[in-house]
């Protein structure tokens, strides 16, 4: 299910914190219902990446493309409504939350009823709040936490707070997913189901840029792979050429631990 | 909402009816108008404080003007009692945009200065407009509320008037809370970056909050200055901003029973204290200090704990 | 008096003023920094310096040297069990904002022990040297105004002495910029928490001694001070302690002018007005850099 089309493509992009240059020129696309992934050793402006696409920093430079609109200069919360959400590296929940209504606040995006409505409980209101709360607990059933649906956010393991964060990322209705490290602390197991859950993201139209050290895992499932360092692409390309590639293999490969 | 919350509505409900028929006499039931009064604001503070994560070192502002503005229009423009409560609320959710929009736009708790600013100069407004306000020595005369013909004059008509308003606040807020908008504050007050990252404006949300809360504190004054007939600017000044926060934060500031229960404390306390004359203040204080030192996260997180703790 | 007369009269009271809103202000950005807390009883330090100061020298009697000493060192003792009573447990489990209401408990608190020995009304000192004003130009200038700037200005240069010179300020500069590697690198954080809390009582009982004399003293002459050295703090760019000094005579001389020469209804509100329009120009404070004024919270 390959389109042409582009969805992210970003042209010189440059980020400087203070006296640090995080990302020093980084051009790349990505097409729509592709699996792209992002490698690169630790401080190699991966996050900072992700970050500046979801308007949670500035640009120092450069532009950001997303379905052909700039969206570089954008606050968040309207880049999450124009359809890109994310996940976050340490898990970014509302842990005095309930699980459900974790992924209910996902549905902000797609839902109305405002002070007023809500206040008095206006029938509009009352029938979203019906449809939010069913599809969210549908949707937790799909990953099978529908019996800690009650419970608060922040009890459960690790491996089931990455999986919610991820739900309640794909209830914003978002076109691109940017998901930064979700298997990181997580074990074969949970590492395998979380494959499956990217795929199944993939499966209904959404594309997924991917920050990842877990080499298995990202070889596997990615279409395309970008290594940066120092805030530079330094390969770009589908898994095997990656796997073989020289500079890529002394920058990172070559020393790192494998984490599968 | 919750069958929980229900239940404590219907509870509140009865013990409102029933009360007046226990506790007699005008000065008990002043005191209880008061507890009622002083409740609408903590429980705009405390959605405000718990919820949005804003601190308000001036809500006293919002209550004096909705005092004055239903003071002076009804005294002295003849306005009706609706159209001057109305304008309370207007200028007082007028106030608070017009603080709220800067002041939130910056990240930090720059709204706890503005609001400390804004209770500073609403009060030296209120001292200084003398042909307007009556200045220091008050505003005098202030009739009596009325709906239609039917005159409010004794305590026990304002004790519901009171409380039946103050119970409509509280069924408001109660399904503001268990609403999108409600998961909204909370998912702000949980991780900013997370939930804007999830499609919430946060100014938008803290300034609706701050105007919301502004509106409660405006009614309650409207109310109260019916019902004292008589304001003075002192009513209105920084350490009454001061007792609408301890009386948030000796409740327990994230719930909307706390804020209840803490304004009602607090409001009753000096009254107990009275018999003590000098050492009312210090006993009043000592007082204050034990609760906030045993019980930092308020009387109802405190109370059960303690319960758990001796009896368990 | 011509205008320049009133300049010069103005300028003193603005001074006088100022100093000890300097020094309520570096008080609390003293505290501010060691523990991150608001202290809204810090005014309460300068009553108690004035108040004790006249139970000293009124009451027992003593010289006025002996009676300063002792005002200073039993304020001292006050903030010591001030921190070591309400704020060392609390501040383990407490959220900030109770801790800030904690203080304002203890302010209320210290008030009623206050009215309790002293009741409401005011009591004066005589002045430390004579009491006969000095001509200045075609003003008059009390010489208490000089002991005023003066020991302030001792204070002042003591304190930045102590901060940038010595291993115990340098590290409660330390606990300022970051608690958690302060006590990484060995500094004891909660000795230093209470360090700040004599330090600041110690400040606000030379003010108030020193102010006794001109302006009196009552029990609850504190939140009037503390509020305005609050707004001299935030002012000078919270946690930074030249700013929040430096603002503090700025503040003084505001209120002293403004009193004077525009409309003195104003005076008690000019140092908030003033703050507001600051802050909504340059949140980060007059001195304070626009990063520090992002990070730190209130």
């Amino acid at each position: 299910m390959t389109t042409n089309q582009l969805i992210l493509k970003t042209e010189h992009l440059q980020k400087v914190f203070g006296g640090l240059m995080a990302i020093a020129s980084l051009s790349f696309e990505v097409r729509e219902g592709q699996i792209k992934s992002i490698i690169g050793p630790n401080g190699a402006g991966k996050t900072t990446l992700f970050n500046l696409i979801t308007g949670v920093h500035p640009t120092t430079a450069g532009k950001i493309f997303f379905q052909g609109k700039v969206i570089n200069g954008l606050k968040p919360y309207v880049i999450a409504r124009l359809g890109i959400s994310m996940t976050f590296q340490t898990v970014e929940l509302f842990p005095q939350m309930t699980v459900l209504e974790n992924v209910m606040v996902g549905c902000h995006p797609r839902s109305r009823a405002g002070l007023f409505s809500s206040g008095f409980r206006l029938p509009h209101m009352k029938k979203e709040e019906k449809w939010i709360r069913d599809e969210s607990f549908e949707k937790l059933g799909m990953v099978g936490l529908q019996e800690k649906a009650s419970l608060p956010a922040g009890s459960l393991p690790l491996g089931e707070q990455k999986i919610l964060e991820i739900l309640r990322a794909l209830s914003t209705g978002p076109k691109l997913v940017l998901l930064d490290e979700p298997a990181a602390g997580l074990n074969k197991v949970e590492t395998q189901k979380m494959a499956d859950l990217i795929y199944s993201i993939r499966d209904r139209g959404i594309t997924i840029l991917l920050i990842e050290h877990d080499m298995s895992l990202v070889m596997k499932v990615s279409d395309e792979i970008i290594v940066i360092n120092y805030g530079e692409m330094i390969a770009e390309g589908p898994p095997a050429l990656i796997q073989n590639d020289q500079r890529v293999i002394e920058a990172y490969l070559g020393g790192e631990t494998d984490y599968a | 909402m919750g069958k929980n919350n229900y239940l404590k509505l219907l509870g509140i409900l009865i013990v409102v009816a029933v009360a007046p028929l226990i506790i007699k006499g005008d000065y008990y039931l002043s005191i209880l108008v008061f507890m009622g009064i002083n409740s609408m604001v903590v429980i705009g503070l405390s959605l405000l404080m718990g919820y949005a994560g804003q601190i308000s070192l001036g809500h006293a502002a919002f209550f004096g003007i909705g005092a004055y503005s239903t003071g002076v229009l009804t005294t002295q423009f003849g306005f009706s009692i609706y159209s001057a409560f109305l304008s309370g609320l207007l200028l007082s959710a007028g106030v608070a945009i017009i603080i709220g929009i800067p002041a939130l736009r910056l990240k930090g708790h720059y709204l706890a200065i503005a609001t400390l600013g804004i209770g500073e100069i609403v009060f030296i407004i209120f001292n200084e407009m003398i042909g307007l306000t009556g200045g220091p020595s008050g505003l005098s005369n202030i009739p009596p509320f009325h709906v239609g013909n039917y005159q409010f004059t004794l305590s026990i008509q304002y004790y519901y008037l009171v409380w039946v308003t103050l119970f409509v606040l509280i069924w408001f807020s109660l399904n503001v809370i268990h609403s999108r908008v409600g998961r909204a504050l909370k998912a702000m007050h949980g991780s900013e970056l997370a939930a804007s990252a999830m499609g919430v404006n946060l100014s938008a949300h803290k300034i609706q909050v701050f105007v919301l809360s502004a509106c409660y504190a405006s009614i309650a004054g409207s109310i109260y200055a019916h019902f004292v007939s008589f304001i003075a600017p002192n009513n209105f000044a920084l350490m009454t901003s001061i007792m609408f926060l301890v009386m948030g934060v000796v409740g327990g500031l994230y719930n909307i029973w706390g804020a209840l229960m803490g304004a009602s404390l607090i409001t009753f306390l000096p009254e107990c204290l009275r018999v003590f004359k000098d050492f009312d203040i210090l006993i009043y204080g000592a007082i204050l200090l034990m609760i906030l030192l045993f019980m930092p996260e308020g009387f109802l997180v405190g109370i059960p704990a303690l319960f758990r703790k001796y009896f368990k | 008096m011509d205008l320049q007369d009133q300049i010069i009269q103005y300028l003193a009271s603005g001074l006088t003023l100022g100093s000890i809103y300097a020094m309520v202000a570096l008080g609390f950005t003293i505290i501010y920094n060691a523990t991150g807390i608001m202290n809204l009883a810090q005014g309460e330090f300068v009553m108690f310096g004035g108040l004790i100061m006249v139970f000293c020298t009124t009451t027992i009697g003593l010289p006025l040297f002996v009676s300063f000493f002792i005002t200073l060192l039993l304020v001292t003792g006050i903030g010591i069990i001030y921190e070591r009573l309400f704020i060392n447990h609390a501040s383990k489990k407490a959220p900030l904002m109770t801790l800030l209401i904690i203080t304002v408990a203890v302010s209320i608190f210290f008030r009623g022990i206050a009215m309790f020995i002293w009741g409401k009304d005011p009591y004066g000192l005589p002045h430390f040297s004579s009491p006969k004003p000095l001509i200045i130009g075609g003003a008059a200038i009390l010489p208490q105004v000089f002991w005023i700037l003066g020991l302030s200005l001792l204070a002042v240069i003591l304190m930045n002495l102590f901060f940038n010179r010595t291993i115990t300020g340098k590290a409660m500069s330390a606990c300022s910029v970051n608690r958690m590697a302060a006590s990484l690198v060995g500094i004891d954080v909660s000795k230093m928490v209470l360090l700040s809390f004599a330090l600041s009582a110690t400040l606000g009982a030379l003010a108030g001694a020193a102010i006794t004399p001109i302006a009196l003293m009552e029990y609850d002459r504190g939140p009037m001070l503390a509020l305005k050295g609050f707004c001299a703090a935030v002012l000078g760019g919270l946690g930074y302690g030249t700013g929040a000094v430096v603002a503090g005579f700025l503040l003084g001389l505001i209120e002293s002018f403004t009193s004077g020469f525009i409309y003195s209804g104003f005076k008690e509100a000019i140092s908030l007005i003033i703050l507001i329009l600051v802050l909504f120009i340059k949140p980060s404070g007059i001195f304070g850099s626009e990063e520090v004024g992002k990070i730190k919270k209130i």
